[in-house]
């Protein structure tokens, strides 16, 4: 369908395509699902309705009232899907964001009316997350979606990301993406092995470098209630992380096969790229992996253009996940 | 197993400000088992009390979480490099 009455009605039916001239392995093939294709530019938008819509069924938002405040922290891509989504329908919404953001996440959204609250960049997302906490208890009256809590954020993945990728991939071996508040991995990865059991499913971690430093006790961190929530630890199958530098030379790579995708998706693809290499010689395997948004909102990080080592030192500083 | 542990900056007062440590064992849990009796103030930073991985701390042999390859009994080589971090809310910075 290419006709729509909202905008909406265009979050997800993402397309994917085939990768695998970018694949280590002659026997594996990756193929990549485009979530920059939604309209707001990310997979958030999944997530961002789906967490909007259980409110309102809950009666705790409702469309088209006055007066209603959403509180949320992002470090860009739900805040942006919030503010798209809140904009129609008439919410005011509060982003809690990490001062060290792309200026780009910044600016989209002020384009969709957000309000946005600076944390300390320093503490990274963590930091966004206690802030925003705070600021929810003080302000009882302000809705707090919380997606590293939502069962809405993984139901948002379980009941259309996994349906679209198995449709589309029916050979799947692995699916592998990233780890942000694993809603991605936890809705994808319970109906993949649920409807295609012994689809490996594999995380790949951002470096978490200088704001790793930030913290002042182990007990300062934090491992989102969506991952315990759906036993993340029992559903997935591999978690690696991969390096800065790493994320920078596939993000370049994938524009190679005519992919302009953020600096996660390169991440991402490099951990599907370790995924191929490991796959045993005479064995084959179909690994679909997630580029989460495209890479319009990079720009300014120089991450195509500049010397590697200068932006690498760059991403170092910036929240790109 | 000779190994080289990378200490994150969160647990280095523990480690007289060391940021990496020499330490042996074949496996994960005799690694770690070795870096407490070293130093051990650093022993309720790595281990509940129940003798499991502590919950904050994610352990990396050679950029693989080791929970997902068998957790303490995960095996180690000679000169394979262990890492220390803090688990922290995804969206971390690189």
């Amino acid at each position: 369908m290419t006709r729509y009455e909202s905008v909406l009605e265009m979050i997800g039916n993402t397309p994917v395509v085939n990768a695998s001239a970018l694949s280590p392995n002659p026997n594996v093939a990756i193929w990549v699902k485009l979530e920059g294709r939604n309209p707001a530019g990310s997979v958030k938008d999944r997530v961002a309705i789906s967490l909007v819509e259980a409110a309102e069924r809950e009666g705790r938002l409702i469309p088209g009232q006055a007066g209603q405040t959403l509180i949320e922290p992002s470090s860009g891509n739900t805040g942006i899907a919030l503010a798209m989504v809140c904009r129609l329908r008439g919410y005011h919404l509060k982003v809690v964001l990490p001062s060290n953001v792309s200026i780009e996440r910044r600016q989209l959204l002020l384009v969709w009316g957000a309000e946005i609250v600076d944390s300390p960049g320093s503490e990274g997302s963590n930091g966004a997350v206690r802030m925003a906490q705070t600021l929810a208890a003080e302000n009882p009256s302000w809705v707090f979606l919380y997606q590293y809590a939502n069962p809405a954020n993984p139901l948002a993945h379980y009941t259309h990301t996994g349906p679209e990728i198995l449709a589309d991939v029916p050979e799947i071996t692995h699916f592998v993406a990233g780890l942000g508040t694993s809603g991605t991995l936890m809705g994808v990865g319970k109906y993949l092995k649920e409807h295609k059991p012994g689809t490996q499913i594999w995380a790949i971690e951002p470096p978490s470098g200088e704001m790793v430093d930030g913290l002042r006790s182990l007990e300062d961190g934090y491992i989102p209630p969506v991952f315990t929530d759906n036993d993340g630890a029992n559903l997935l199958d591999r978690k690696v992380v991969v390096r800065p530098k790493e994320s920078i030379e596939w993000t370049r790579r994938m524009s190679e096969i005519g992919l302009f995708v953020g600096i996660s998706s390169g991440a991402i693809m490099a951990g599907a790229v370790k995924c191929a290499s490991l796959i045993p010689e005479g064995e084959s395997a179909t690994i679909v992996t997630i580029a989460c948004d495209d890479g319009w909102k990079y720009l300014s990080t120089g991450a195509w253009t500049d010397d590697i080592d200068e932006v690498v030192e760059r991403a170092k500083r910036i929240i790109y996940f | 197993m000779a190994v080289t542990l990378r200490i994150p900056t969160v647990l280095r007062p523990a480690t007289g400000g060391r940021a990496t440590v020499d330490a042996v064992g074949a496996t994960i849990g005799e690694v770690l088992g070795s870096l407490s009796q070293e130093y051990p103030a650093l022993t309720p930073q790595l281990f509940n009390d129940d003798g499991s991985l502590h919950r904050f701390l994610n352990v990396y042999v050679n950029d693989d979480d080791v929970r997902y390859l068998g957790g303490l009994a995960a095996p180690v080589v000679d000169g394979d490099e262990v890492t220390l971090l803090p688990a922290v809310a995804g969206g971390a910075s690189a």
